[in-house]
């Protein structure tokens, strides 16, 4: 029987690898960037988890609103990476050292 | 081990499956492709939990939208892909340790008394009223200013977006009017007093 704890664990194993997404692709902008959109579905997974166990559709809002927020950020986030790119033409974070001292 | 039950394994299965190929394969395109099939495998999850409106939205506007513009921008870019993976495998024993750590912290956590089918029964579905209908009547009523808020925020977004990104052609000859009003006599006009001469 599909319970609570079953998809809050996936959830918990999606947010996991997200973190090892982000020690692993350390130097890669982009691969980050998918990173933090898989730490965003996996907390996702847990509202409408809870929203369906406990009966209260104010969950299932949260994620439309989580949904809105995390599609402004990715715009604004590659509207960086593209203008970064057309500069430095490169996406390798240690190319990005100008305040450097 | 009913349908549920079994549709959930399979679907979480290829979810995790997609999401450890997102962050280890080498092409940055089939990172974002396996991205859009995790996130196929988590609407059908969502469905599975009597979600449908938000299992829909998540495949209208985030794999329809905002995964198709990172497939745009990755496709963009040429990237060199040598250079990023330098010490690829090298973290990975501690982050297997951290993400070892974690699913067994919030395993012990999830997995308890608390959160067992006895302790949080599944509802029964509601009769006649789509899960739609409901979200339209929580989203209209009581969370009407998030809504308004979240519309402000899209478009401060598309906005920065356009801002960010905005190139100006080279040899418009547009002009900025208040730049013109500015203007005054002693910027383009000077006097200069000269002796007078003849030239014959």
């Amino acid at each position: 029987m599909l319970s609570l704890s079953h998809v809050l664990i996936l959830s918990a194993i999606l947010f996991a690898i997200s973190v090892v997404g982000i020690f692993l692709n350390r130097k890669n902008l982009i691969i980050l960037l998918m990173a933090i959109e898989l730490m965003l579905l996996s907390v996702n997974m847990n509202f409408v988890a809870f929203s369906h166990f406990m009966g209260d559709r104010s969950g299932q809002l949260f994620v439309f609103f989580i949904l809105t927020v995390a599609a402004a950020e990715s715009a604004i986030g590659l509207a960086i990476l593209v203008a970064l790119f057309r500069n430095l033409r490169s996406i390798h974070v240690d190319d990005l050292d100008n305040l450097k001292g | 081990m009913d349908l549920t039950f079994i549709l959930f394994l399979l679907f979480g299965t290829i979810m995790t499956i997609a999401s450890v190929l997102v962050i280890t394969t080498r092409n940055p395109v089939h990172a974002a492709l396996f991205l859009v099939l995790a996130f196929f495998n988590a609407s059908g999850v969502w469905m599975l939990l009597h979600a449908e409106f938000l299992a829909i939205a998540l495949i209208l506007v985030y794999v329809g939208a905002v995964m198709v513009l990172f497939l745009f921008v990755v496709m963009m870019l040429d990237i060199n892909i040598e250079r990023l993976r330098q010490g690829f495998w090298s973290y990975l024993p501690l982050g297997l340790v951290v993400a070892a750590v974690m699913v067994f912290e919030m395993a012990v956590v999830v997995g308890g008394k608390y959160f067992t089918i006895e302790a949080m029964p599944a509802p029964a579905a509601a009769a006649g009223v789509s899960n739609t209908k409901s979200l339209a009547w929580l989203l209209f009523t009581d969370y009407v200013y998030p809504f308004e808020i979240a519309s402000f925020v899209l478009l401060v977004a598309m906005l920065a977006a356009v801002a960010l990104t905005l190139r100006h052609r080279t040899g418009n000859k547009a002009i900025d009017p208040s730049e013109q009003i500015k203007v005054k006599r002693e910027d383009r006009v000077r006097v200069v007093s000269m002796a007078s001469e003849r030239h014959d």
